[in-house]
Parts: structure tokens; sequence; C-alpha cells
């Protein structure tokens, strides 16, 4: 079913990259009641060792420890700095909405 | 001793060593962080990168032998994206309850993250495909190298940047929404899980999942939604600029 859909994704040239449309698609997929549970245990296994499919690339690093040493602090902490203007910002709008729905209700 | 040599060498030539080694690296990491009670900074993706990484070094093994062993897990990342659809599915009713809020927290969320990446890039003056390979850093790992490529970025730097920023998201995130006084009942684990998934992508939705089940679903769709919205969006912003 999943590799139905990242087939599906490769082939049809859209600026999405391939796994996107195959989530979209499966997405769609999952109105039909027969793939439910297959899907389920298949998706709960993957996303239960989603830590783990990151240590590769995250090792991929090492490769670019040159680039890193001659502007590792500046990559650095424009990256702290952006996450954290990211999660602020996210975390504050949406609960500007939940308290805006509190008081409406 | 020559033969435990020889032996390391013919090891260390098969792709079987790069899984092996992630495998056997990210256990230990598990363990030691379910020891540590899920301590933030033992963080298992962060260890085990550094160890592996210091392994690769000490032992003289090149990343690209590594990685042809490693690229077994690496792979399982497109299915993994693919995955999300099923988080998705069973939270449709919260889904379209709620749809406006958290696609405006996504889409503001995202580019208050992408925005100030660039921005900031810019300002200390790091080299042009440097700043360009920040912009999809708040992006799951693949799709990031993928819309780089489009942007004209470096695809392998993308994929550092990112990693780099999810382990910034989950590290640092509790702090973070502690000192934003961000409470811990269901409307606060909602909103801190799909503020971890929008800018720290699967590192911090992996966290996320760890400390607080409804954190980590919302954090997983939060990653879905950034997915879709980021492939889209900047590659197009930087088409019209």
């Amino acid at each position: 079913m999943q590799s139905l859909g990242e087939l599906l994704s490769r082939g049809l040239n859209l600026p999405f990259p391939g796994p996107v449309i195959g989530m979209l698609l499966l997405l769609m997929a999952l109105r039909l009641p027969v793939v439910h549970e297959p899907v389920a245990a298949c998706a709960n296994f993957l996303l239960s060792h989603l830590s783990l499919l990151f240590v590769p690339v995250g090792v991929g690093v090492m490769t670019h420890l040159g680039l890193l040493g001659q502007y590792g602090v500046r990559m650095a902490l424009v990256i702290v700095l952006s996450t954290w203007c990211g999660l602020a910002v996210t975390v504050l709008v949406l609960r500007a909405f939940q308290r805006r729905n509190a008081n409406d209700a | 001793m020559p033969k435990f040599v020889e032996l390391w060498v013919y090891l260390s030539a098969t792709p079987l060593f790069g899984l092996t080694a992630t495998l056997v690296v990210y256990v230990l990491a598990q363990a030691l962080y379910a020891h540590l009670n899920q301590a933030a900074w033992a963080n298992p993706v962060l260890w085990s990168v550094v160890t592996l990484a210091s392994l690769l070094t000490v032992t003289g093994v090149d990343y690209p032998t590594y990685f042809s062993g490693a690229q077994f897990i690496h792979f399982l990342l497109g299915p993994a994206v693919v995955a999300l659809a099923w988080p998705l599915w069973e939270r449709r009713i919260a889904l379209r309850q709620h749809w406006r809020a958290l696609l405006a927290a996504a889409t503001v969320g995202g580019v208050a993250a992408s925005g100030s990446a660039l921005l900031l890039g810019w300002l200390v003056g790091l080299p042009t495909d440097v700043v360009l390979s920040l912009a999809p850093k708040s992006v799951t790992a693949p799709v990031a190298m993928g819309i780089a490529d489009k942007i004209g970025g470096i695809p392998a730097l993308a994929a550092v940047f990112a990693v780099v920023t999810g382990m910034v998201g989950a590290l640092s995130g509790k702090a973070l929404f502690g000192l934003l006084k961000i409470p811990t009942d269901a409307h606060g684990w909602m909103a801190r899980g799909y503020a971890l998934g929008t800018a720290a992508h699967g590192i911090g939705a992996a966290r996320a999942m760890q400390v607080n089940a409804d954190a980590g679903a919302f954090a997983g769709l939060a990653l879905g939604v950034q997915v879709v919205l980021a492939s889209l969006l900047i590659p197009l912003l930087f088409r019209l600029f």
C-alpha cells in the first residue's frame, strides 16, 4: 500500500516531494475501511521508531565539518534563534485561538 | 591481532557495518534515555549521531561507506512521511473542528521559522547557498533536501540544518514553553505538540510522542501540514522573487 503511494508519487511530476503525495494519496485511500488495519499496524510501527530514521542523515553532519568550522558558530546561532522563533510564534498563535474559543463558549 | 584487523577491514567494508552500528548505537542511546527518565538533554538522536560520527572518525571509515549500510534506515523516512496520513486520519474530527486555527498557526509559525532563519543568516553574512539551505530547515530532512534542491541550496546541508533544528526544538521546547507559561492541560499539550511539529518536525514530534500522546499526535499532524505548506510555498515564493 505504501510502496504503491511512493511509486505513484514518484511518477507524477508535481511540485511536492514524492512522500508528500504518497501521504495525501494514503489519506484519500483511508476512506476505504478495508485498508485501515494494515495501514495502522505499519504506520504505528514506522512512527514509533521515527527518531531512529534521522540518525543516518544526522551523521552526515561530519561530512560538512569544513563548512561548519568556518561558519559553525553563526549557523548554530541562526538555527537556535529561528527555531525558538518558530516554536514561540506557533504556540502563541494556537493559544490565542484556543483562548478565543474558550471565551465564545 | 592481525586476524582481528583483517576481520575489521572486511566487516567495515560491507554495508552491514553501517546498518548494525546504527541500530546498536541507537538501541543503547534509547536505553540510556529511558534510564534517565527521558531527560531532554539525553536525546537519543543527538547522542547516536555524536557516537557514530566519533566512531567513524576513530575507525577511519568514511561517510559514504557508512551510508551504504545506513541507507536502509534512511530509506524508511520516505514511507514514514507517507505513514503520517494515519495519525491525521485518526484525528480527523479534531482536525475538522480546529482546522482554521491549526492552519493559521502552521502558516504563521512556518513563515516565522523560515523567515527568521533567512534574515538572520543574511545578517550574519553566511554565503547565499548556505542561507538558501536554511529556508526549509523546519521541515523533515528528506523533504528539506528536495526543497533546497529546488531553490538553489545545498541538499546535504539542508538535511543537516533540519536535523540540528529538530534537536534544538526537542532539547529546548520544554523550557521555552515553560517560559511562555503554556499549561500542561489538554489544550496546552495540543499547542505544545503542534508547535514542536511545526518548528522542529520529526525529531520534535518524536520527543513530543514520548512525553504525551496528544502532544505527539498533534506534532505528527503539524509535521504533515508543514511538509505540505513548505513544499508548496517555499519554491513558489522563491520563483516570485
